[in-house]
């Protein structure tokens, strides 16, 4: 192929991931054609203030776009999806018919908010999922004119975020979770014990325990109320759907790739597997739809949705796609993420998934200020931090390492180190091939 | 202008509160709020608040020289 | 060497190996005759990131190792310096055996010996005065010095750059933030001077350092109950008059004796640091004139050149700190209770973390220095150091003209963890 009829490196996916990667390339010394496509109209924005600053009102919805850190010198495909992928001729096929050609393409198309299961349910006026800028705006709209109720399916990390901004707004929010306490999948009972603690204080009914079989609606098409299974209902008008998220694979049916709701699985250099398991050498993913064997976890296919996998895996795949292909290096993330509700900011490293014990190294559940250090089979996999993050690097170190548990002892402010059971609820039905799916699943 | 910060990395030094106080906050004991979208006319105190993170987590269009190639191990 | 903190322990140089590394580098560090360039050393020292002294105290040299330990728990604050070691293992015992000053200096040590929850509370209460305002607020003031000084030097064909400016800036800022009249300056001045050399690992051996010390204390500990009953009587808007007056029902205020501990740490830690950090601001910047040339021109360029000061020439060298178990890193095992020098200056210069160390760039990207620290006793004062340094650089590079060094290298001052020249004479041809 001659220079200049090149197609060159073409990018799905607009977000984080996709924006970071094309950055990385060019720094790496890239200097072919560059083309990104996004389904959303908007350039790439940050997501993580959507459900804390943006409900809360103290940013506009468009004010989260990202910083571009380096020139890109990019053909930008904005408001129109990538529909199919045609491998053997190397075209991407769009929303809007059109056939874009690729030398090499680079995944990032991301997630889905996890929808409710009802269609005619999920299309009341009212009920709102939480993902993108616009779910964002819209349901800042609502909450702005002062609902009455808003119910929240969920007590992930995006709705217990929803549940601090309705409280930060006055507004009376109930919070219905299948589990006992809140972040039950991902931190397990024993810590999400504290994150009931401060929901009550603030003020959120949570109801743990609790299944909503069904959201109804009034003649207009208006959220009234919400039915749980065992009969009781909840009046309410806003209901915020936070069931987590589904992997963006659905335009690669056909494809002849190993893609499912799940994530579309990689080697471990980022290299998308063929469904015959050889990785193509001109196609790699990054972030939230990249499911990958981590080394840190002994192999696991692992998919992690969280801003910093999106960031260094986008890096990570746009270095070993400008390499050549004996100098593919793989890509050993320590999964992390943070969040902030009810004026407590909450870090987390490495992955819970597995964990059969979780001590207190510092500080104190009473308090609310604490580390908390997940073990497996006698080995440090994760540590959690309340307000307490100045830590965290050194149990992160130590959780790198695969320290064995609990790591650090003789430490400063340190009492003594109780082992608890971490309480992580059974494993979600009906979810798309559960097992091979890791990340901290919210 | 554009502005984000790795709220993985960032430490609560709330160096960058001291360099643009209207547009890093710390509230609580360690939630750091940020403008992801400061004026322009603001470009000197955001590249202050830029250099003075101590591990650098603030990006800033135009600002600063973007991360390392091989960066990450750090995040 | 007299060093004689821990003792020594036999080795024994197992047969066959490689020749026994240096285990006296850090010795050689603290040395004077070094202090005029240190870095030959610290690379050396970084060839074993974790490297067991002879003396029994082990030195982290590398970014890695050193981010790892700022962070990490098992690390005290509170044990170095002593101003007693435990005579009998029991800790109610010692603390009745123990004088009656070194009882109230332990129990009342600045936050920067404290490690949590005592650290964190005083952190807290000083953070509370700190305040963006208060800080930002100087802005005018350090300007109106700065240039007061510099204006001083009119009609003279040569500065000293320490004495004209390094040293007296610092002591009105931070007299003027905490509160202290105008008019004891000069007498903080030569306080904050004696007690600095206190911060220096083998002040506490030296029979005069300790004596010249404890009297510095005592004047200044004495003066500063006077000044707090005063702003208690009178308070104005000023630091000490918000810690004296703490108004908040909810949080514990600060007991007379860790008022007394912390305003002089504020006076003293901020002063001979931030003296160091201008002198060796305009000592770097006189190496570099194209560097100054451009900071001339383009005033905007401060914070990057800043920041690389802070990575390249830190006024703050190593720092101590305890092992309270055992610590496995880089291959080495740091036994519980030993002393344990975190060589700042070493780990800003390692080439796995920053391309080309021993060059001044300020355009370098993802400067992680740790020219004010890390972790949870970063510099409290950083936010204030910037200014003054900003401003006073800015100024200089503007209004000298023509400076160049007298002399290269300057004298230096004999301390090697606060580090800085004793005096440095640059020649002008006059003041704009």
């Amino acid at each position: 192929m001659s220079p200049s009829l090149d197609p060159g490196i073409v990018i799905v996916g607009a977000s984080l991931a996709g924006l970071r990667g094309a950055e990385a390339l060019r720094l790496h010394g890239y200097a072919g054609p560059l083309a990104i496509v996004g389904e959303e109209p908007h350039p790439p924005y940050d997501r993580p203030p959507l459900s804390k600053h943006v409900l809360a009102g103290e940013l506009a919805p468009g004010a989260t776009a990202l910083p571009n850190l380096v020139p890109l010198r990019a053909t930008w495909h904005l408001g129109v999806a990538a529909t199919g992928l045609d491998r053997p001729a190397r075209t991407l096929r769009l929303g809007d018919g059109r056939v874009l050609p690729y030398g090499r393409l680079l995944i990032a198309t991301g997630a889905q908010a996890r929808p409710w299961p009802g269609s005619e349910e999920a299309a009341l006026d009212g009920v709102f999922t939480l993902r993108g800028r616009d779910d964002a705006a819209a349901l800042r709209a609502v909450l702005a004119q002062g609902p009455r109720h808003v119910l929240i399916v969920g007590g992930g990390l995006i709705g217990c975020e929803a549940a601090s901004c309705c409280r930060d707004l006055g507004i009376d929010v109930t919070l219905v979770d299948p589990n006992p306490t809140p972040l039950a999948r991902s931190l397990g009972t024993f810590v999400g014990g504290v994150v009931s603690g401060l929901l009550e204080r603030a003020g959120v009914d949570f109801r743990p325990g609790v299944h909503v079989e069904l959201l109804e609606g009034d003649t207009f098409g208006r959220l009234r109320r919400a039915h749980l299974r065992g009969g009781e209902t909840i009046e309410a008008d806003v209901a915020i759907v936070a069931l987590g998220a589904v992997r963006s694979t659905g335009w690669l049916a056909g494809a002849g790739l190993m893609a499912d709701a799940g994530g579309l699985t990689c080697d471990g250099a980022c290299r998308v597997l063929a469904a015959d398991g050889t990785p193509c050498q001109d196609i790699y993913a990054a972030g939230d739809v990249a499911r990958w064997p981590n080394p840190h976890y002994g192999g696991r296919l692992i998919a992690v949705e969280h801003w910093g996998n999106a960031v260094e895996q986008a890096g990570h795949a746009a270095r070993n796609m400008l390499a050549a292909r004996e100098d593919q290096q793989p890509y050993a993330h320590l999964p992390a993420f943070w969040s902030s509700q009810f004026g407590v900011n909450i870090k987390a490293v490495g992955l819970t998934e597995g964990a059969d014990t979780v001590a207190i190294v510092q500080g104190s559940r009473a308090t609310r200020r604490f580390l908390a250090v997940y073990g497996r089979a006698g080995r440090s996999i994760a540590a959690v931090s309340f307000d307490e993050g100045r830590w965290l690097p050194a149990y992160a170190e130590q959780i790198r390492a695969g320290r064995p548990f609990p790591p650090i002892r003789d430490a400063t402010d340190q009492t003594r180190i109780a082992t608890h059971v971490p309480g992580f609820p059974a494993p979600r039905r009906g979810r798309a091939a559960p097992a091979e799916t890791g990340g901290i699943h919210v | 202008m554009r502005v984000v910060v790795d709220l993985n990395r960032c430490q609560g030094y709330a160096q960058c509160c001291y360099a643009a106080p209207e547009h890093f906050v710390l509230r609580g004991h360690e939630i750091l709020f940020y403008d992801p979208a400061p004026p322009d006319a603001k470009r000197g105190e955001i590249a202050r608040a830029v250099q003075a993170c101590p591990v650098r987590a603030i990006s800033a269009e135009g600002l600063d020289a973007p991360e390392r190639p091989e960066a990450g191990a750090a995040s | 060497m007299s060093d004689t903190l821990l003792a020594e322990e036999p080795r024994v140089a197992p047969a066959g190996t490689a020749p026994a590394p240096d285990d006296t580098l850090f010795a050689q560090i603290l040395d004077p005759a070094n202090r005029a360039n240190p870095y030959p050393l610290l690379a050396r020292l970084r060839e074993r990131p974790v490297a067991r002294q002879r003396d029994g105290r082990y030195a982290v040299s590398t970014h890695a190792e050193i981010r790892s330990l700022l962070f990490d728990p098992r690390l005290s604050s509170e044990d170095l310096p002593p101003s007693r070691r435990p005579h009998t293992g029991h800790v109610l015992k010692d603390w009745i055996l123990n004088p009656i000053k070194d009882r109230v200096a332990t129990a009342h040590r600045p936050l920067i010996f404290r490690d949590p929850p005592a650290h964190d509370a005083l952190r807290h209460l000083v953070m509370q005065q700190f305040t963006v305002r208060r800080v930002r607020g100087t802005h005018d003031r350090v300007t109106a010095v700065v240039d007061a000084l510099i204006e001083r030097c009119r009609g003279r064909d040569r500065v000293c750059l320490v004495e004209d400016l390094s040293y007296p800036l610092p002591v009105a800022v931070i007299c003027e933030l905490l509160g202290v009249p105008e008019a004891d300056e000069p007498q903080f001045q030569a306080w904050a001077t004696q007690l600095s050399t206190a911060l220096e690992p083998d002040a506490r051996r030296d029979e005069d350092t300790r004596r010249a010390n404890v009297a510095s204390f005592d004047a200044i500990a004495d003066y500063m109950k006077r000044l707090i009953a005063e702003k208690r009587r009178r308070p104005t808007d000023d630091m000490l008059s918000g810690l004296a007056n703490h108004a908040d029902p909810a949080t514990p205020k600060m007991g007379d004796f860790d008022l007394i501990s912390t305003a002089i740490l504020l006076l003293v830690a901020g002063h001979e640091t931030t003296v160091n950090l201008i002198t060796n601001g305009m000592l770097t910047l006189l190496r570099h004139p194209l560097e100054l040339e451009r900071l001339r021109r383009d005033p905007e360029r401060a914070p990057r050149v800043i920041e690389e000061l802070l990575r390249y020439e830190p006024p703050v060298h190593f720092r101590t700190r305890k092992a309270l178990g055992d610590i496995a890193i880089a291959g080495e095992t740091i036994p519980k209770g030993a002393a344990v020098m975190l060589v700042l200056a070493a780990a800003s210069r390692d080439p796995a973390c920053f391309p080309d160390p021993d060059t001044f760039d300020p355009d370098r990207a993802d400067n992680q220095h740790f020219g004010f620290g890390g972790g949870l006793h970063y510099c409290v004062g950083a936010p204030l150091a910037r200014i003054e340094v900003e401003i006073a650089l800015v100024r200089l590079c503007q209004r000298l003209v023509r400076p160049c060094l007298a002399r290269d290298p300057p004298p230096y001052r004999p301390g090697a963890a606060l580090r800085g020249p004793a005096s440095l004479e640059i020649t002008i041809d006059g003041i704009l």
